[in-house]
């Protein structure tokens, strides 16, 4: 028991050291008033202790002057405290644009990891050091929570959506990983390792074949793509009845309704398994529903495979899309 | 000063059960409730111990892990709703409100006593849901696990949480109109007892946010029963909405279960330093302050939910401003020891303990304010340690205080003093080995919520058990001396303690009309300048008008 005893968790994360220096100013703020208050109440119970049944205390019941100053201090050290705390979260919210992408999958109780060049593991994430690695994730069931302490980072899970984490490792080891947002059963169960390798090794372990074939996932999501007929509609021709893929994800969509959004991953994903919830202006309502005919690791592989599709050399700029009848 | 006849007072009003249950003084209402919340307390306090026990070892060796979920399930639940909410409010509050500004009852005495029953029934019906198989959502109910996956009493559980919100609206409605309308002349709101104030604002938030938790709860039964689709994606619904209504009740919640502990606080300080409270105007108006930030800042339970970031912004700066309030009684407080005339009486002794305990646990809520900080210690023991700090090291703290502090006037008896002391700092000892470890454990990384854990955890989970143990038998005093105190305490003086206050101007225990005349209010609260006459030796008067 006494082994493995810690106080403080290790830092194997770049964000690490940021969230423990904040801890720790938090600490001294704490100790300094804690000290303070309870120096002044221990002082002030002796000092001031009633002698004769009958003494009563002084007149003094205010001061404005006080009342300003211990007001404005602390206000002070709670800005500090919240722009700190708020560019933390603001880094954590931006991966880097040379991040690894990793799907994860959650479902009651277990992670499941899928590397793009095609690895998958279950419970275990490997991840090579100093490279930023962004976990898109999603859930099968009911809200779990992506959380590895060495790291200081932690992201809900969703059904239905996808929310997204990332992280640079800065040293290599194993590292817990915890479902954190209550599940169940098995909750406490769900618990894993993200084991960090130097580069070289991660590259090895990648190349490496375990069990399942691995098959990049673009590739797997081009297989489904096929597989489902999608082509039958998202096709370069005028046969076409529902609008080119090329290079829309991160792309601005005009909504029949009028509205825009971005084509961002919640929507790819939302298009493929409720498509009449957003309508691309100029097409009919005509896809079929693919909710319940895909898992959502295939629907994070289609979604891989449409990102990875560059606009065609023909259209010039980015631009909105447009029905094939308005070019 | 002893009785040397029996004169007629609330308890011997009227003998029999019929006289109890079907009572409208306010006096007796609060033993009413006096008795249920500390039976709803030992049955929380015993699901409590269960879990300790089982953390005790990484392994799930004590129960299974259906068994531990609905224990944590059910220890939020009792002490929650069921401890927490009512506690000072129904016992202190209808006790003391009417009494304090000199009146003879509350405004309306028979919704009193039908706040009762509501939360009888409740509680009742939850008890019957946790022993016909129990629930294990969680206090917090999370959707889609509680609409869509969940296999336990959820509905039943739910259903008694909803019809106990009635109870916490009616008492919130009694007590606001009953202050607006019931004061004795000469008593301006500013001349208004702190206890008051902090019972006022309290009630404010009770009847403005009660509702929305009454309703999400039926919306989560409806669900579940009917697929409706309002909280499961997998028929169109989103889980973010059930956290944003649930918090948006469940944050102001915690302020409810607090302010009344505060006015608690300001009561025992000033009356121990025989002197006038530091900042009357700043504590009452802090109290005001609270109860509104207090319902803008539920989304900082949710920086990780997958609600947008700058979302996350404004709560993170709205909790921060919340915060301050706190601080400023804090401070205050302290001031008000400066130059006093200091008793170390056991009612100060908690007083002084909350102090402390809540400076502590407050400070730690502005951990959690910081976005980045938090996304590291969500969801761990790092939360559960921050608010049993504030609910046991605080609340609970302000609760046995105030117990303590008016035992005689309510009963008419005085409890023993030095047992008093001495379980006092049981308890405050007994809480620091249980909780403070779990602040540690939070920052390494242990999740909350779960049955096992990595063996490296166990260190401090044993410290924790250990300090629950000293914490239970600190809890188990007072029970019994108060207990014992009831027919065998010496008889107790109108004022013991010296205080200012309407309510130390009648005999103990009082009659059930409380006074023969209302009287007139020509001091400012606490005015101990002028308006208590202290003689050593026959104790202490206070004149009226």
């Amino acid at each position: 028991m006494l082994e493995k005893f810690h106080l403080f968790p290790e830092q194997a994360s770049t964000v690490a050291p940021r969230v423990d220096a904040l801890f720790y100013f938090l600490i001294a703020v704490s100790v300094f008033f804690v000290l303070l208050i309870a120096g002044l109440i221990l002082y002030f119970m002796v000092k001031y202790r009633r002698r004769r049944p009958d003494e009563r205390g002084s007149a003094l019941h205010g001061s404005l002057a006080l009342e300003v100053v211990w007001t404005a201090i602390p206000f002070a050290i709670a800005l500090v405290a919240f722009f700190w705390g708020a560019s933390i979260y603001a880094a954590l919210q931006r991966p880097p644009d040379d991040a690894l992408e990793v799907h994860v999958v959650g479902k009651q109780w277990m992670w499941k990891m899928q590397h793009m060049e095609g690895r998958r593991e279950i419970n275990t994430l490997h991840v090579p050091v100093h490279q930023p690695i962004k976990l898109t994730m999603t859930s099968e069931d009911v809200i779990h929570s992506f959380y590895v302490p060495a790291f200081r980072i932690k992201q809900d899970v969703l059904p239905g959506r996808y929310t997204s984490a990332w992280f640079e490792a800065t040293q290599p080891g194993e590292y817990h990983l915890f479902c954190t947002e209550y599940c169940g059963t098995l909750h406490s169960g769900m618990i894993g390792k993200v084991i960090a390798m130097d580069q070289a090794a991660f590259g090895a372990w990648l190349g490496g074949t375990e069990g399942d074939a691995t098959v990049p996932v673009a590739e797997a999501g081009e297989r489904i793509f096929a597989d489902l007929g999608c082509p039958s509609c998202h096709r370069p021709d005028a046969l076409a009845r529902g609008p080119s893929l090329d290079g829309l994800a991160g792309r601005e969509v005009r909504l029949a309704d009028g509205a825009a959004v971005v084509a961002d991953d919640d929507y790819l994903r939302e298009s493929i398994l409720y498509p009449r919830a957003k309508v691309v202006a100029g097409y009919e309502p005509l896809m079929p529903l693919y909710q319940g005919l895909i898992s959502e690791e295939q629907v994070l592989q289609l979604v891989r495979y449409i990102k990875s599709l560059a606009p065609e050399p023909d259209r010039e700029g980015a631009g909105e899309l447009r029905p094939r009848s308005a070019r | 000063m002893d009785i040397v006849e029996r004169r007629p007072d609330y308890l011997n009003a009227d003998y029999g059960v019929r006289s109890w249950l079907l009572t409208t003084d306010h006096k007796r209402i609060a033993l009413l409730y006096l008795v249920s919340i500390t039976v709803m307390f030992v049955i929380g306090g015993l699901f409590a111990a269960a879990i300790r026990l089982e953390l005790l070892t990484p392994r799930g060796d004590v129960v299974q892990a259906d068994t531990y979920n609905k224990l944590f399930t059910m220890h939020g639940i009792v002490m929650i709703f069921f401890f927490l909410i009512p506690s000072i409010p129904a016992v202190l509050g209808n006790f003391l409100l009417p009494m304090m500004i000199g009146a003879r009852d509350l405004a309306f005495p028979r919704l009193n006593l039908l706040s009762w029953y509501v939360y009888l029934v409740g509680a009742l019906f939850t008890l019957w849901a946790m022993i016909t198989g129990g629930v294990d959502t969680g206090w917090t109910f999370y959707t889609p696990y509680s609409t869509a996956a969940a296999t336990t009493k959820v509905i039943p559980t739910a259903v008694g949480v909803f019809i106990t919100g009635f109870s916490s609206i009616l008492t919130g409605l009694n007590f606001i109109v009953t202050v607006h309308t019931m004061r004795a002349p000469g008593l301006t709101w500013f001349r208004l007892p702190l206890f008051v104030w902090a019972h006022y604002a309290m009630s404010l938030i009770a009847i403005l946010g009660t509702p929305v938790l009454t309703i999400t709860i039926a919306l989560v039964g409806l669900e579940r029963l009917l697929h409706l689709g309002i909280f499961d994606p997998a028929l169109g619904g989103d889980p973010l909405l059930f956290q944003h209504l649930f918090w948006f009740y469940s944050h102001p919640a915690v302020y409810i279960m607090i302010l009344p502990a505060m006015g608690v606080i300001s009561e025992v300080v000033t009356c121990f330093s025989r002197k006038r409270i530091f900042g009357y105007a700043f504590i009452a108006s802090s109290s005001l302050l609270i109860a509104f930030l207090g319902f803008l800042v539920w989304g900082h339970h949710m920086y990780v939910s997958g609600q947008s970031m700058y979302a996350g912004l404004v709560f993170s700066f709205l909790s921060f401003a919340v915060a301050m309030p706190s601080a400023v009684k804090v401070f205050n407080w302290t001031a008000t020891l400066y130059k006093g005339s200091i008793a170390w009486d056991s009612p100060m002794l908690y007083a002084l303990g909350f102090i402390g305990l809540f400076t502590l646990g407050g400070l730690t809520g502005i951990y959690l304010a910081a976005l980045g900080l938090d996304v590291h210690v969500h969801d761990t023991y790092f939360v559960v340690a921050h608010f049993h700090y504030i609910m046991v090291g605080g609340a609970i703290m302000g609760y046995l205080g105030g117990l303590h502090f008016w035992w005689p006037k309510i009963t008419g008896r005085m409890y023993p003093e030095g047992l008093a002391k001495v379980a006092g700092i049981i308890v405050f000892l007994g809480f620091n080995l249980t909780f403070f470890p779990q602040f540690i454990l939070g920052y390494l990384g242990m999740p909350r919520r779960y049955h096992v854990y990595p063996d490296e955890f166990q260190v401090l989970n044993v410290l924790s058990t250990a300090g629950t143990s000293i914490l239970g038998f600190g809890y188990l005093l007072p029970l019994l001396y108060l207990t014992w105190s009831l027919r065998y305490g010496p008889k107790a003086a109108a004022n013991p303690w010296g205080a200012a206050g309407l309510e130390w101007q009648t005999p103990s225990p009082p009659p059930t009309e409380n006074f023969s005349e209302t009287p007139r209010v020509i001091h400012e609260a606490y005015d101990y300048e002028h308006e208590i006459t202290i003689r050593p030796q026959e104790g202490v008067e206070v004149p009226v008008g």
